[in-house]
């Protein structure tokens, strides 16, 4: 072993630590959010220019409720997403949950059951996905097209019955749905409160714990992850169960806001949580994004639809505003990551 | 020579890809109606001189004659056009188009806008008759055996009227009476007055097929011998040819059998055996392709095998999963680092840590930051990682700094059993002579490490033993001093006389 001691590996070292400490300015564009953020707050200070309302409580705790739905979800997409995977179900899932509970109470079930069956049909149905895109290997885009279409059927026939003889929207009465839906405590009103905890729960998760690094390998780069011990198959069913957990969860809180479960309930809700997401920073090939960015990114499209109705602008221009919207984020977003690439 | 009979004239061709000198002044030539192989070792310069060829990628210097012409090949379809057909390594036709489309794709006629179906059939069965094949043009290509999509891409060749035709490891997936009907079809080549030339590293057929061959060694020409004069001792001397590296580690004390392989067989490689040792390092030779990446994937359950039996501390166990190998301290350090090791985009920290995290949580069972951040560093210091913050991505490394970070992942497991295959591809000269230090250490520490390398001197100053593998059979096991490059080059071409064969101890 004598060579092992004349070139000893830290013979060539420099004499100070090569690590150098990032400054502060360095580390604040560091900030993975840091790009959609500031889109928001030019998007805030031109709105609170154009319209003296905008800044008002009432305006902002009302963008953030219409908003809390989508962020749900956006939760669940944005996990989705950094497997490099899709979810497309996520509105169908949030119609079959709400209607279903809305359903059961309707013919006499106690809420509590009631409402665990609701959510336990959006989980299961996240599962099935799961399942249908690990084992039967179906590629996850066709497998959420498939389950949105189905998941719509369910939601029709739990509103209907196999006779058509229910009408196809189901008012539901409970105080404690309502306030889920709607409720306030204090100025805030409850929905908002929901999808912060959720957040933070789910961000602490991502982050602190084994699972939620490795949902990060495996859509980095899933082969890696196999071969560096991680279960890929059990990541991505916990993955696409939780998002259909989410969206169950969604769905209860939108019968709650309108009182009632509508078998319409969520349509295109699955291309504004992606909108969501992606401006938010989460790449569509997977290995990075966070769930605070995905928020930022809900908050960016529903100050768009509310500039539109403060500032009397017709309705065709908002669908036109918030498409270009998405794709003008993701290409500046693409380009300050990639910055001279074509 | 007579100047007629010559095709093909290559004269001090160069090419350089990046800092590597892939070819360095090679000239050959080729004559009519003649078979000319060419033949090295992995990395020697081959498929690089038949790419230029075949107007695959350009030549920094030196000139192509080509029917006494000289030629400059911009594309692959100039050199087709002159009447030079490549036949690729890996097959390169379309699988689910038939055989009509595949012999004639890139140059599919119109008639008024519409493809003439019956004379294009016509003109394919034509060109089957002549490589003696009998399939139904129509048959899509992924019906057929391999054998005959080979003898299709022949007759593609011959369709297009090549005068000389580049064959590529053209046997590496046939059968031996595959390549009996391929040599038949070869002598009819001949007796057509086309040439061949036939690049492979199985001496023993390249031998028999051919008039004369040409050895390259590190991008160099070494030179040719006639088939009168050739034997495999002479090739393959001639293929090794370096100065003889002796400089081998001295040898050390070795423990018990620690892991122990017998009749294993997979896919790709049949009836393995073989004992590895604490503090072992084993290497394992073979050439491309041989089968012995495989044979440890299958250990290390990143794929299946069908028969034979582990024994890790002699207790029979087999993996489904690699994490179930990774926790009884086995792990895999594995060749193509960017595809099967590196997440690009995520930090430097992350790529160290990931398959150790489990081991890394507070009792709450949340990760713990702080015993991340201090087996990081600890790594970073240990193997002389050079990076501006852990926090970067690995993407910001160097090759040599990536494969440690890739390393550390593992030694981070704390693994009884470290297998590394091809540990110092693309990597720089001073990380790899680190590299090395690292591995001999570790075996000074008892861990027991299994050294796949395509690299002669690299096996044969790292390893206590050699296992060398030729087409998914082990060939011969060699003790110290057995360990020459004569004797594997032997084994590895499948040119073993009996007596390299090291028996295992019965038990």
């Amino acid at each position: 072993m004598s060579d092992l001691q004349t070139a000893s590996p830290h013979g060539v070292k420099p004499p100070h630590s090569s690590r150098e400490k990032d400054s502060l300015l360095t580390r604040i564009f560091q900030i993975k959010e840091i790009g959609v953020l500031g889109a928001l707050v030019v998007l805030i200070v031109i709105m609170s220019f154009a319209s003296p309302y905008f800044l008002r409580v009432e305006n902002i705790f009302n963008v953030l409720r219409g908003m809390s739905t989508i962020g749900i979800m956006a939760i669940g997409i944005t996990m989705v997403i950094i497997t490099a995977g899709i979810d497309l179900s996520v509105g169908s899932l949030l119609a079959v949950s709400g209607m279903l509970m809305a359903r059961l109470m309707y013919i006499g079930m106690p809420l509590g059951p009631a409402l665990l069956l609701g959510m336990a049909i959006g989980t299961g149905l996240g599962a099935v996905d799961g399942f249908v895109i690990t084992k039967l290997r179906v590629a996850p885009l066709i497998a959420g097209l498939g389950m949105l279409s189905m998941g719509r059927g369910l939601t029709v026939l739990f509103a209907t019955g196999l006779k058509g003889a229910v009408a196809s929207n189901i008012p539901v009465k409970s105080d404690v749905i309502d306030f889920i839906g709607s409720g306030y405590v204090g100025p805030v009103p409850f929905p908002v409160i929901e999808m912060v905890i959720l957040v933070m729960v789910f961000t602490f998760f991502l982050k602190n714990t084994v699972l939620g690094r490795q949902i990060y390998a495996v859509g980095s780069n899933a082969e890696a992850a196999r071969l560096s011990g991680v279960n890929v198959n059990r990541v991505l069913m916990f993955v696409y169960t939780i998002n259909g957990a989410l969206a169950a969860y969604a769905g209860i809180v939108q019968v709650g806001l309108l009182s009632t479960a509508a078998t319409n309930a969520g349509t295109g809700a699955e291309l504004d949580v992606v909108a969501a997401v992606v401006i938010g920073g989460t790449s569509l090939f997977g290995g990075e994004g966070t769930i605070l960015g995905a928020i930022i990114g809900a908050a960016i499209m529903a100050i768009v639809r509310n500039a539109f109705v403060l500032l009397h602008l017709p309705s065709a221009a908002q669908t036109i505003t918030i498409g270009a919207v998405i794709v003008v984020a993701v290409a500046v977003d693409n380009m300050r990551k990639h910055p001279g690439k074509a | 020579m007579n100047e007629h009979s010559m095709v093909l004239k290559v004269d001090g061709i160069s090419k350089r890809y990046g800092g590597l000198q892939a070819l360095d002044q090679v000239s050959l030539d080729v004559r009519k109606g003649e078979v000319h192989a060419v033949v090295g070792e992995n990395g020697a310069g081959k498929s690089t001189l038949m790419k230029i060829l075949g107007g695959i990628v350009s030549k920094d210097a030196g000139a192509v004659t080509f029917h006494g012409e000289r030629t400059e090949f911009a594309k692959p379809q100039d050199a087709m056009a002159a009447g030079i057909s490549i036949i690729h390594q890996e097959l390169s036709m379309l699988p689910h188009l038939n055989v009509i489309e595949n012999v004639f794709m890139g140059r599919m006629e119109r008639k008024n806008g519409v493809v003439p179906w019956k004379r294009l059939e016509e003109e394919t069965r034509k060109a089957l008759d002549r490589v003696g094949l009998d399939v139904n043009p129509h048959s899509i290509l992924d019906t057929l055996s391999i054998s005959h999509r080979q003898l299709i891409e022949i007759a593609k060749a011959l369709s297009i009227d090549a005068s000389l035709i580049i064959m590529d490891e053209p046997n590496s997936s046939l059968t031996e009476s595959e390549t009996e009907q391929l040599f038949d079809v070869i002598d009819g080549l001949k007796a057509q007055g086309i040439s061949v030339i036939y690049v492979s590293h199985k001496i023993e057929e390249v031998i028999r097929i051919s008039d004369r061959i040409s050895v390259l060694r590190d991008g160099k020409y070494i030179g040719t011998i006639d088939h009168a004069d050739a034997t495999a001792d002479k090739v393959i001397q001639m293929m090794v040819g370096r100065e003889l590296l002796r400089e081998r580690r001295e040898t050390h004390e070795i423990g018990d059998v620690r892991l122990r392989v017998r009749g294993l067989t997979g896919e790709r490689f049949q009836d393995v055996s073989f004992d590895l040792r604490k503090g072992e390092i084993l290497g394992f030779s073979g050439l491309v392709g041989a089968g012995r990446s495989e044979v440890c994937r299958a250990i290390f359950g990143a794929d299946a095998f069908t028969d034979g039996t582990i024994e890790f501390e002699g207790k029979q166990l087999y993996f489904h999963q690699p994490g179930e190998a990774i926790r009884h301290g086995i792990v895999m350090l594995q060749e193509d680092r960017k595809k099967l090791s590196l997440f690009m985009g995520l930090p430097i920290s992350f790529n160290m840590s990931i398959a150790t995290l489990p081991r890394l949580k507070t009792p709450s069972g949340t990760i713990n930051y702080r015993k991340v951040s201090s087996v990081v560093e600890d790594f970073i210091d240990q193997l002389n990682i050079k990076l501006g913050s852990p926090e970067h991505p690995v993407s910001s490394l160097s090759g040599g700094n990536q494969q440690k970070t890739v390393l550390a992942r593992w030694l981070a497991t704390d693994p009884q059993i470290l297998i590394l295959d091809e540990p110092t591809h693309g990597v720089d000269v001073g990380a790899k002579a680190e590299i090395y230090q690292i591995i001999r250490k570790l075996a000074a520490n008892g861990i027991s490490i299994i050294l796949i390398s395509s690299e002669l001197p690299e096996i044969i100053t790292m390893s206590d033993r050699v296992v060398v593998m030729h087409e998914g059979r082990v060939t011969g096991i060699l003790d110290p001093d057995r360990i020459t490059e004569e004797d594997i080059m032997s084994c590895a071409t499948g040119t073993v006389d009996e007596s390299v064969h090291t028996a295992l101890e019965t038990t």
